[in-house]
């Protein structure tokens, strides 16, 4: 196991100390930029920074070299400080050709470093990229400390002597351009290393190659004496404890297999169909068959939802996932599930909508359709992911509410926490909570509508157990018998059980805390999700700057902890950053008649903090 | 070694499985008469209440689940497949049948039906064929033939109908059988090898609508006409029918087409009579296909070859699955560090 080392290499110019940086990775969707982002991602989490990482693919699966709707990035921010976003603007970016310059440069601070392979700069990829001439002369890229460097040329030279193909001797051009950038920021490569020899432990000339690629661009930066500062950035203050880098999908996944392991439950079944960006969920519980996992592939959408209700039905944990237009059409099972009250997990990995909207960019537009989209009367309880490693615990909660109170749940996270990682202080799985489901045995006194006097949950009677025969389905039910009743008083009095046993779930969840800040002053801001690491950062500065502002990340959102009304009373105004055209701004509004004002950003891409410093400045002193 | 004689088993009755709930299908309806073919049934294959769950759509077949004393889940329109492999998947150990009609099962559910049968789901489907629908009071639905006037057809439909078992056999169904809602003996004799059967069964059941599509049928279940309208097939006989068993179905070899002939007219022989066989998929749907006048109305097991269900490979997989079986080892795989307190 390795320690945290910043320690620079012996050699090389005396190296400048930042607090944090952020580096972006962009070539072309062949390059590899994401493998040599995850590895300068590992490399960076052994040196002990905080970080964060966010992957950016293109939306073709196949879009054509060189084009810059064809342009992978992967950007990483790490620190000596808490990093909880993937930052703003970038100290650092690789272009691997003329699309990748052209997509990302915009994002480039001023004064921050450039690094281009200078042999892609040809006419051909420079006119795919839409230059002109090329920007490598034409004062384009004044102000930048740029490297232009022959990538591919020192990296032809840095694999020749391995008897590569022309076409795989190109391919180590990544970790070239990786060893130079570890060089860069004073990391270590021999985890890279040891990757690159499992990865082609069955290719071993491949596996010395990039290996040669990888030393030669580290080599390349200790001696080369380049137009460029090198850095050093100390390892952050952190709790003792075995780490691990952990996306939102894995978090989620393993907090899912804790929460059936916690409600004692030996079946689930996770039924999806395929929807960017969800199906990772799928394809990582589909390798976890060894936990008692069911993965089925479903026909439609409709089909996974009713698929997981009839498992819920049978005594296991039905689970679906899916997306925005995906969880539209689940609509109508998602109102069976209620109607028959069984515990189904609902996980909505949002996108940007309506409709196909932006299937590949974030967004947290499904609030409503979350809350409120259902026909009739449907409540269920909803919560919100705010990180990636926050996934397992709104998992584990869940699960929790789901069986404790027979009800489906909607977990709502986004594309961005789906492929977002940072690294994770790995929790005992044999200290995490416990709550496990009891089913019914006992025919006396049985009616499949009994319902827990305190939870107001519903009786889970299996089919399999003797002398509990019974009939459910969507049609309403008499309170007592269970039976098909279409009694006016009987409708009244089931529709407000609904909905007091939903609203009860808030006697059962932590009260509101406030993330940041006191509780009381001039301004909230409120958030919910994946806002919660920038909106983290913009009220620190504002504090920094003597403002009395709080930060209040809200995790669940149906029902709302009790005390939420009273808490944001509290302060002189409310403002509430989402990246939809205002939601929970109008739900709290609504909830409590509180002049919460909305400030909405749909753009695809996550908030900036300084944007969101600037705009919550203006609101202070209006 | 001593023997033990086990107490002897408590006869069950159709009686048993009728739930207390009030049977609420119109006075007349088809609905009945396959409720009590199901309740005998059951009690014939000694099927345990507890371990045996009815499983339905919407539409006035998929009212079913309340009047059977088993388990039964009544969900939502044209989803009783994805619900019933759901809890499949969750407890193969169940004995489920999954009830459904022409709308519910060909029109808002098509594609779950063509899903759960390419699958092989180990269940019986009963797709209650009345060529219309009734809950939603009498639309032409999508088995009715072109001409049905309707409340929205008033001139007449004009799309051509779907075959029900002749979809279920392009969707790779591995059990097709035909029967008719009045003919008890028969379609007894069809749930059983239906249930028999271990993967999807699909049971087509022609079903009479007394107040939407009355007599829709007749043309071969009527007494008068059924023995030269109907033909029953049984693995291994003659494909014959008639009063006199005289008539029976000869392959035109060169045109791959059935034709009706008559034992001892124009030199025809019971030698020349095609004989059933339940595994040929060909036969299955050359079969499936006729219609009275020119031809009769095939009944019974037209098709059955059994092949491994879904939840079975699914669980052969989680059985041999490999790989961290513990959370804390699962969340410890791939890189990590420590860092010292």
């Amino acid at each position: 196991m390795a320690t945290p080392t910043a320690t620079p290499p012996a050699h090389g110019p005396a190296r400048q100390h930042r607090e944090s940086v952020v580096i972006r990775f962009a070539g072309d969707s062949g390059d590899g930029m994401q493998i040599t982002g995850s590895e300068f991602m590992v490399e960076t989490a052994l040196a002990g920074n905080d970080l964060a990482t966010f992957p950016d693919y293109p939306a073709e699966i196949r879009a054509p070299a060189g084009t810059t709707f064809g342009v992978s990035a992967f950007q990483i921010h790490f620190g000596s400080n808490e990093v909880l976003t993937v930052g703003d603007e970038l100290d650092a970016l690789v272009a691997m050709n003329p699309a990748a310059l052209k997509v990302n440069l915009k994002d480039l601070r001023k004064g921050g470093i450039l690094v281009c392979d200078i042999s892609t700069f040809n006419s051909r990829n420079l006119v795919k990229a839409g230059y002109q001439q090329s920007p490598l002369d034409d004062g384009t890229l004044t102000g930048y400390h740029v490297l232009k460097i022959d990538v591919t040329k020192l990296n032809a030279e840095a694999v020749k002597p391995f008897d590569l193909s022309a076409k795989e001797a190109v391919r180590c051009r990544n970790m070239w351009t990786l060893g130079l950038m570890l060089w860069m920021f004073g990391r270590e490569r021999q985890h890279s290393i040891e990757w690159l020899e499992r990865k082609f432990a069955k290719k071993p000339e491949i596996a010395k190659a990039n290996v040669a690629a990888l030393n030669a661009g580290h080599a390349f930066g200790e001696t080369a004496e380049l137009a460029a500062p090198a850095f050093t950035v100390a390892p952050a203050q952190v709790a003792a404890g075995t780490y691990r880098t952990v996306t939102g999908t894995e978090a989620l996944v393993w907090g899912v297999l804790a929460g059936v392991k916690a409600a004692a439950l030996d079946r689930v079944v996770l039924a999806s169909y395929p929807i960017t960006p969800s199906s990772p969920v799928l394809h990582t519980l589909a390798n976890l068959k060894q936990f008692g996992v069911v993965t089925f592939q479903a026909e439609d959408e409709i089909a996974a939802m009713c698929a997981a209700i009839g498992a819920s039905y049978g005594g296991a944990l039905g689970i679906t996932t899916s997306s925005g237009p995906g969880i539209a059409l689940k609509t109508e099972a998602i109102g069976l599930a209620v109607m028959t009250e069984l515990p189904v997990l609902i996980i909505n990995n949002q996108r940007g909508g309506p409709s196909t909207g932006l299937p590949t960019k974030t967004e947290q537009s499904d609030l409503y359709q979350a809350v409120y989209g259902r026909n009739g009367d449907t409540p269920l309880p909803v919560l919100a992911t705010a990180t990636p490693s926050d996934c397992f615990e709104v998992a584990i909660e869940a699960v929790r509410i789901a069986t404790k109170y027979m009800t489906p749940v909607m977990l709502l996270t986004d594309g961005y926490l789906a492929n977002a990682s940072e690294p994770w202080l790995i929790p005992d799985a044999t200290k995490l909570p416990s709550f496990p489901v009891s089913f019914r045995t006992d025919p006396e006194g049985f009616q499949p509508y009994l319902r827990d006097p305190q939870t107001l949950g519903r009786v889970w009677a299996v089919p399999g157990t003797p002398g509990l025969e019974h009939r459910i389905g969507g049609i309403e039910k008499d309170y007592n018998t269970g039976h098909i009743s279409y009694d006016p008083e009987n409708h009244q009095r089931m529709t407000d059980t609904r909905a007091a046993k939903v609203d009860g779930i808030a006697a059962d969840i932590p009260l509101q805390d406030v993330a940041l800040g006191e509780d009381s002053g001039d301004l909230a801001v409120v958030g919910w999700g994946s806002t919660y690491g920038p909106i983290h950062q913009a009220v620190r500065a504002l504090r920094a700057e003597g403002h009395r502002v709080s930060q209040i990340h809200i995790r669940y959102l149906k029902p709302f902890p009790r005390n939420l009304g009273d808490l944001l009373k509290r302060f002189r105004r409310i403002v509430v950053p989402e990246m939809n055209n205002g939601q929970l701004v109008t739900v709290l509004r609504a909830e409590y008649l509180v002049p919460a004002e909305r400030l909405a950003k749909v753009t695809g891409k996550p908030f900036k903090i300084s944007e969101l410093v600037a705009a919550l400045r203006g609101r202070l002193e209006k | 070694m001593t023997t033990i004689t086990p107490p002897p088993a408590k006869k069950v009755s159709a009686a048993d499985f009728e739930s207390d709930q009030e049977v609420r299908w119109c006075p007349g309806c088809g609905d009945y008469a396959i409720l009590k073919a199901v309740q005998r049934t059951l009690a014939e294959i000694g099927a345990k209440k507890e371990s045996t769950v009815f499983v339905s759509g919407i539409g006035c077949s998929s009212r079913f689940p309340y009047y059977v004393s088993t388990y039964g889940f009544h969900t939502i329109h044209g989803r009783a497949p994805a619900v019933a492999s759901g809890l499949k998947l969750a407890r193969p150990e169940l004995d489920v049948w999954m009830v459904t009609g022409d709308g519910d099962g060909l029109s808002i559910g098509g594609n779950h039906l063509l899903h759960v049968l390419r699958r092989n789901v180990d269940l019986q489907i009963l797709l209650f064929n009345n060529e219309i629908y009734g809950l939603t009071k009498g639309q032409y639905s999508p088995t009715s033939r072109v001409g049905t006037r309707s409340p929205s057809t008033p001139l007449g439909s004009v799309d051509a109908p779907v075959n029900p078992s002749l979809f279920a056999l392009g969707a790779g169904a591995r059990f097709v059988a035909r029967s008719v809602d009045t003919q008890q003996p028969h379609l007894v004799g069809v749930l059983k090898r239906a249930h028999e059967h271990k993967g999807t069964s699909f049971v087509e059941i022609f079903q009479n609508c007394v107040v939407y599509n009355d007599g829709v049928f007749d043309e071969f279940t009527e007494k008068s006409v059924a023995p030269d309208r109907q033909l029953i097939a049984e693995h291994g006989k003659p494909l014959v029918f008639g009063k006199d068993k005289n008539k029976g179905l000869r392959l035109r070899t060169q045109t791959l087409e059935l034709e009706v002939v008559t034992i001892g007219e124009n030199g025809v022989t019971a030698a020349d009579i095609l004989v059933h066989d339940e595994k040929n998929r060909t036969l299955a749907s050359l079969l499936g296909s006729l219609h009275p006048p020119t031809f009769p109305q095939v009944l019974g097991v037209l098709y059955c070859d059994p092949a491994p269900t879904f939840e079975d490979a699914i669980h052969a997989q989680m059985r041999a699955a490999t790989g961290p079986k513990d959370l804390n080892a699962l969340m410890r795989t791939g890189q990590t560090w420590t860092v010292a307190g």
